[in-house]
């Protein structure tokens, strides 16, 4: 239910938003990267890589082997259906009123039609998930990038990201209606979703993290290009432009 | 997009007039028909060596065969190499190059059998200077479809990848940065960095 609480959170976080995105001035390099904090950034690199090394990889691992396969995509459906009202909320906001629909009808489908949301029927049906945060919501209303950096257990974000991440934390609706022991389910569907994404991609994170030869920079231009691929920033001009052509910089110029 | 019928026409005539000046030259053209093309015919390769049910080892060895035929292998490890390379010998340039091959079809062949049952969509091409985009959509069991993409470039010769795209994460640069920091690990050492990535992948 609607409680008087909630709303004022919401305020204070948005604030908190505000501060830290007008912080995020700093013009972001040439290069394509901006990561004037890299000394520190390195040494929550290597923290989370030993929280990954000790716990989630570990339980990970064993959720990916102790659940079966259909279980952990139907909490992955469940923790995503849950998560779309949120999806529609960034929608709007970024005055994307096709998505905001698209997703609308997706979160109806599978909650009726997929019980309750631990299937997906919506996806065949041409309603696939099309994910977006208050991240996005701040880059389409003109907020810059901001510098790089990796927090704690969150991993690597750019200042835009790790603003937007503070809102998520409060605009899905259903977060709002949702009390008690579903709020709890909500939550845990959500951790769940997270160890399966783990173990799904574990050959891949591992490579990266266990087997490259700087972990740290190659999951920095990874999330950069990642991230700015899903926004559609124009990154051409930049030493992370996807379309350089390796014939140009070979011939002299 | 809409033509007026015109503009069609006048576009053929122009195209007609292109086709006869170029008629006695031969030139390779890579057209965007010529580009899918290549991406279709090396999905279904790697689909086939997918499929064989070979070890691991073979499907490897498959996979720097398919590496080798459909990408400009050299032009790809030297522009990972970076400026470096431009102070290399020949031979240095060379020996990376088929250590680099062998690297990528190691660390990479072993992610494709992620790819077992799964499918991939060639959707549309587009030209980006002079490279061609070739955008398809990956359709694994399980997981949500991803965005692939091929660049295809005809500067060596013949139509050749030059670069792959997973969600964005090029996978050249990201090579190029791994390249750097496996470079820097070994003092700048050219050599040093040949053998490491011979072992590596």
């Amino acid at each position: 239910m609607f409680t008087a609480a909630k709303p004022s959170i919401t305020r204070i976080a948005l604030l908190g938003a505000v501060v830290l995105v007008s912080a995020c001035s700093t013009p972001s390099q040439p290069d394509g990267i901006n990561d004037p904090f890299e000394q520190t950034n390195r040494q929550t690199h290597e923290f989370n890589r030993g929280v990954d090394r000790i716990v989630l990889r570990p339980t990970s691992n064993a959720y990916g082997t102790v659940v079966p396969e259909r279980a952990r995509n139907g909490i992955a459906n469940f923790a995503n259906t849950l998560n779309q009202p949120a999806d529609v909320v960034n929608s709007l906001l970024q005055g994307r009123v096709e998505n905001a629909g698209h997703s609308t009808f997706r979160f109806l489908v599978n909650a009726v039609f997929g019980l309750g949301g631990v299937l997906d029927p919506a996806t065949d049906m041409g309603l696939e998930d099309r994910d977006t945060d208050f991240g996005e919501t701040l880059y389409v209303w003109g907020v810059p990038e901001g510098v790089y950096g990796e927090l704690p257990i969150v991993g690597p974000v750019t200042e835009r990201h790790a603003a937007g991440k503070v809102v998520d934390l409060f605009t899905n609706p259903l977060s709002t209606v949702l009390e008690g022991p579903q709020a709890a389910a909500q939550t845990a569907a959500n951790v769940a979703s997270g160890f399966g994404t783990r173990y799904r991609l574990s050959d891949t994170i591992d490579s990266i993290l266990y087997d490259s030869a700087d972990s740290y920079a190659q999951a920095r231009v990874i999330y950069l290009q990642n991230r700015r691929f899903k926004l559609g920033v124009d990154s051409s001009g930049t030493d992370l432009d996807p379309f350089e052509d390796p014939y140009d910089s070979l011939s002299p110029q | 997009m809409t033509h007026f019928p015109l503009s069609k026409l006048s576009r053929r005539i122009f195209l007609f007039g292109l086709g006869a000046g170029f008629l006695a030259t031969p030139v390779f053209a890579l057209s965007e028909a010529s580009a899918k093309t290549l991406v279709e015919r090396a999905v279904a390769d790697i689909n086939a060596v997918i499929a064989s049910g070979k070890s691991e080892g073979a499907m490897i060895r498959d996979f720097e065969r398919i590496f080798q035929r459909y990408g400009d292998v050299p032009t790809i490890a030297i522009s990972a190499l970076g400026p470096p390379a431009r102070s290399a010998s020949a031979a240095q340039r060379s020996a990376f190059a088929q250590a680099f091959s062998g690297y990528m079809a190691r660390k990479y062949g072993k992610r494709f059998r992620d790819f077992a049952g799964g499918r991939i969509e060639v959707k549309d091409t587009r030209k980006r200077s002079r490279l061609i985009e070739v955008r398809s959509i990956a359709y694994l069991p399980g997981q949500s479809p991803f965005n692939v993409t091929f660049l295809v470039s005809d500067r060596s010769g013949s139509d050749k990848f030059v670069n792959l795209l997973i969600e964005g994460v090029n996978l050249f640069q990201t090579e190029k940065v791994e390249i750097g920091a496996m470079l820097d690990r070994r003092g700048g050492n050219v050599d040093a960095l040949i053998q490491d990535l011979r072992r590596a992948g």
